[in-house]
């Protein structure tokens, strides 16, 4: 029996996964990089983008919006900014927070607004994408 | 004397009131149990990001070119003090609780010399502040518009705070609010933001990394960039969380606390009405006894 690796995912509502897993792939800033059992120490930002989490024969992919990652000889722990199962999202529902959000930024009056709503837009683009995937 | 319709009147209204009162205590009670779970989620972020930002600083301990935001500006001449309290009366001491915090803590920052500048979040203890310091309060956050605590919420305080820090307004933020500790116990905590050293736990050392050297992708100053204001958000919005519970817990006491006292007036008033009657009663008999001896 190989060693696991101790994953955790928490974004800051909640805790999303904690438990051992054979590995993760993860998004980092500067590249895609997979993490096994025993990594080496490293912290990292990562870029919005799928996480796939793989144990045995399953993979579970999750879509972040961003965050940390921080691999320590106890595990990898991901701060995520905001995340969600791929297997939780709705093509459906997905289409309608999209419309929503492009409404949303055409109607931003202030840089800031408009700023924010670009980026929730980007972030429901990137959802719509991982799901087609 | 007051007459029979007046002491009706009375305990119908003593009643409406236990009513709402009740009402109110459960309402509190279903979104207590809502906000705890809210608290308790949040609680390994908060957690996690406190171990990281702890492994970091302890990477750059001592070195030059951190940010300020971690070391400080070297100065402590004006202090931001963020005040978090609930939004709505009606919750026992809960609010006048926290302002007592924020005044002694201002009244020591005073004392020392300090320039303070207040930032209100939640308008309860805003209002009890502006009696004294009418003057320091520089603005007032009203959670009234979100009806749920989000992340969305502390972002947008955290980055006023971070313009602020920016722009130079002031060297040292602390945070003032409840910490959720149980239904009947909140207690209001004072925690230093700016810079982030200071409030970090003093057990919060480096993991032991077993000889390996840490890499950092980017290095550690780009990530420290990205990561103190988002542990900034998370401080805060951990810190929303905690005074929501705490206010939901105060407000179900507060609330239980009235229900029972209007039970007890209730209670009193029929028994004092009760014996009005009688005492009525036995009148108009001896007055009709009286009356047929007479006759």
């Amino acid at each position: 029996m190989a060693a696991k690796l101790k994953f955790s995912l928490v974004s800051p509502e909640k805790e999303l996964f904690s438990g051992e897993v054979d590995g993760v792939d993860v998004p980092g800033e500067e590249g895609d990089f997979g993490v096994l059992p025993n990594h080496a120490p490293v912290m990292t930002t990562i870029r919005m983008g799928t996480i796939a989490i793989k144990d045995g024969s399953d993979t579970r992919r999750m879509f972040l919006r961003g965050g940390f990652a921080d691999v320590t000889p106890d595990g990898l722990i991901i701060l995520a900014e905001e995340a969600v199962d791929i297997a939780d999202l709705d093509a459906e529902k997905l289409s309608i927070d999209l419309r929503n959000a492009e409404e949303d930024l055409a109607d931003a009056k202030t840089d800031e607004k408009r700023a924010a709503a670009s980026d929730r837009l980007e972030y429901i683009r990137g959802l719509t994408e991982a799901l087609a995937s | 004397m007051a007459s029979l319709k007046e002491f009706r009147d009375r305990i119908d209204s003593v009643k409406s009131i236990q009513k709402i009162t009740k009402a109110m205590q459960m309402v509190a009670a279903a979104k207590l149990r809502r906000a705890q779970e809210a608290v308790e989620a949040a609680r390994p972020y908060a957690a996690r990001m406190s171990a990281v930002v702890g492994n970091l600083s302890s990477a750059m301990d001592g070195r030059p070119g951190a940010p300020e935001l971690l070391v400080g500006t070297g100065k402590s001449d004006v202090h931001l003090l963020v005040v978090a309290s609930a939004d709505r009366g009606l919750c026992g001491g809960f609010n006048s609780q926290i302002a007592r915090h924020a005044r002694t803590e201002v009244s020591r920052l005073v004392q020392e010399g300090k320039t303070v500048k207040i930032l209100c979040v939640g308008v309860k203890a805003a209002d009890q502040l502006k009696r004294i310091y009418e003057d320091k309060i520089i603005d007032v956050i009203s959670l009234r518009e979100h009806k749920d605590i989000d992340s969305t919420v502390a972002a947008d305080i955290s980055a006023r705070i971070l313009r602020m820090f920016e722009a130079g307004e002031f060297d040292v933020c602390t945070l003032v609010f409840s910490r959720f500790k149980s239904v009947i116990s909140q207690i209001p905590t004072a925690q230093t933001l700016i810079p982030a050293m200071q409030s970090l736990d003093e057990d919060a050392t480096a993991p032991d990394l077993g000889g390996a050297a840490y890499d950092y992708e980017p290095d550690e100053e780009d990530i420290l960039k990205v990561l103190l204001p988002r542990n900034l958000t998370t401080q805060i919005f951990q810190a929303l969380l905690e005074n929501v519970a705490g206010e939901m817990g105060a407000k179900m006491s507060a609330m239980d606390n009235s229900t029972r006292n209007a039970g007890e007036m209730i209670d009193k008033l029929s028994l004092q009405y009760n014996r009005k009657r009688q005492s009525m009663i036995t009148t108009e008999l001896i007055e009709i006894i009286a009356g047929a001896e007479a006759v």
